[in-house]
């Protein structure tokens, strides 16, 4: 039993020893600026796509998305990252799940009483954020075993990632499909079929495996610029 | 403590129970005041809609007076008293069967002319789907509709909302020509007729369901609507 204590005031010593990293010092701006590209969580770890095909056909809703998943993401992994060394390991699965789920029970009710009209565009993917797989992925393999600051800058980046490829999608989508971004016409009346014009809106868009084909063409084009990413 | 020993875990797993259960019901509380006032305003601005007057949601509570005249609930053919119509929850009234259902029937006076707005509940692909409904004078005609819903998918059922959708309601009947409800079809493909309108392409199922939703929720009113077009009155004791 002494012989443990005595590691311990040792293992403390070392760890003041070590200089205190800054704050946005190579390593953590790496966590912030990697998923955009070499380790985006759509586009290279393929996770989260049942979200990205179901709320990409606009625009308004595939932010305020992102907007609730930076949320949740950072919200979630900065307490699993306070509480990591207290979890017990049996049931951390079970804390996470229960953490997720709370935080986006809030973020919907305070949605509710403050902007009821953009809790309206939500409440379809308050689901959707429980079970998104990067979510429960982030605190599982990073927050369990990081700093708070760490984790946080992990859950922004992780979140925005997964958000830019939303927005990406969702912008091809309605623009192609309906004409309209953000609801606003963009593609002039005029064009279309119906008014004497060439144009007519492309149905396909609208459907959920366009949003498939849109998110394969986002990896074929990531892929032949970076070539890191290339599988043999 | 042994931080993998039964005890604990099941001491952490009670202390996280509490904390979260304790600390969500006390934000659900604190907020449910403002949520309820919001669901309200825009039910009132719902309302107004539907006789095409355009509101923002604050102000609806304001400008709702001014429009709605009276209000009351309709079952059978009788108007019943006592009853608040703003309050009546359709959710409940439309699993009952028509006859004995509480019909809010709102009553709206706007440039000089009266308009009929009829409540609608029913359901669509993932959920909910309500609106209103406005019929001019000769409670047959409909002068403007609205719909919202719960959790269809943007861009295909929940474009049921949106102005393309329910732009094509005004002008069309309900009533055949022997003062029979026919409801309005929400067809796959263009619409020809007075009770016909377009579907949403891509949102059949929430199409479909708008179409049950209307004729379901009218057919209790016709009695009364009946009885009024034969009487010329909505009062209860003039019947």
């Amino acid at each position: 039993m002494a012989e443990v204590l005595e590691k311990d005031v040792q293992k403390e010593e070392l760890i003041d020893k070590v200089p205190k990293e800054p704050l946005f010092s190579k390593k953590n701006r790496k966590l912030l600026s990697d998923p955009f590209n070499d380790d985006n969580p759509i586009t290279v770890q393929v996770l989260g796509i049942c979200s990205a095909l179901a709320i990409t056909v606009k625009l308004q809703p595939a932010i305020v998305m992102t907007l609730s998943v930076i949320f949740v993401m950072a919200a979630g992994n900065v307490i699993i990252s306070l509480l990591r060394n207290f979890v017990p390991n049996r049931i951390r699965i079970i804390v996470q799940l229960v953490v997720v789920a709370s935080l986006v029970v809030l973020v919907d009710q305070v949605l509710k009483a403050f902007v009821y009209d953009v809790s309206k565009e939500l409440a379809v993917f308050v689901g959707l954020i429980i079970t998104n797989c990067i979510i429960m992925g982030r605190l599982e393999a990073f927050a369990l075993g990081n700093t708070p600051w760490r984790s946080f800058l992990d859950g922004i980046g992780n979140a925005w990632g997964y958000g830019i490829i939303l927005i990406v999608v969702a912008f091809f989508r309605e623009l192609f499909g309906s004409g309209q971004l953000m609801g606003f016409q963009i593609i002039p009346e005029s064009w279309y079929l119906a008014n004497g014009g060439f144009y007519s809106d492309n149905g396909f868009m609208l459907l959920p495996p366009m949003a498939l084909i849109t998110v394969g063409i986002i990896i074929w084009v990531q892929r032949s610029r970076n070539t890191k990413l290339i599988e043999d | 403590m042994d931080q993998n020993s039964n005890g604990y875990t099941y001491f952490f797993a009670v202390a996280m129970v509490l904390v979260v259960a304790a600390s969500l019901s006390f934000i659900a509380t604190t907020l449910k005041p403002m949520q309820d006032t919001n669901v309200e305003q825009e039910k009132m601005q719902n309302i107004l809609s539907s006789i095409k007057i355009d509101v923002k949601r604050e102000d609806a509570a304001e400008i709702y007076g001014d429009y709605i005249t009276e209000s009351f609930v309709v079952s059978a053919s009788e108007r019943v008293d006592g009853v608040d119509a703003f309050s009546v929850d359709m959710l409940k009234e439309v699993r009952k069967p028509n006859t004995e259902r509480n019909s809010p029937l709102y009553i709206a006076q706007k440039e000089g002319k009266t308009y009929y707005i009829i409540p609608l509940q029913g359901t669509g692909l993932w959920g909910p789907i309500w609106g209103y409904i406005s019929l001019e004078e000769d409670m047959n005609t409909v002068y403007g509709a609205v719909f919202d819903h719960k959790a269809e998918t943007p861009g295909l059922g929940a474009e049921i909302n949106t102005a393309v959708f329910t732009d094509q309601f005004p002008g069309k009947k309900i009533l055949d020509d022997n003062g029979e409800l026919l409801g309005i079809d929400v067809r796959k493909g263009g619409s020809t007729t007075a009770y016909e309108v377009d579907g949403i392409s891509g949102g059949t199922i929430t199409s479909d369901g708008v179409e049950l939703m209307i004729a379901d929720c009218l057919e209790a009113y016709i009695p009364f609507l009946k009885e009024y077009l034969n009487t010329g009155t909505t009062s209860s004791a003039d019947l």
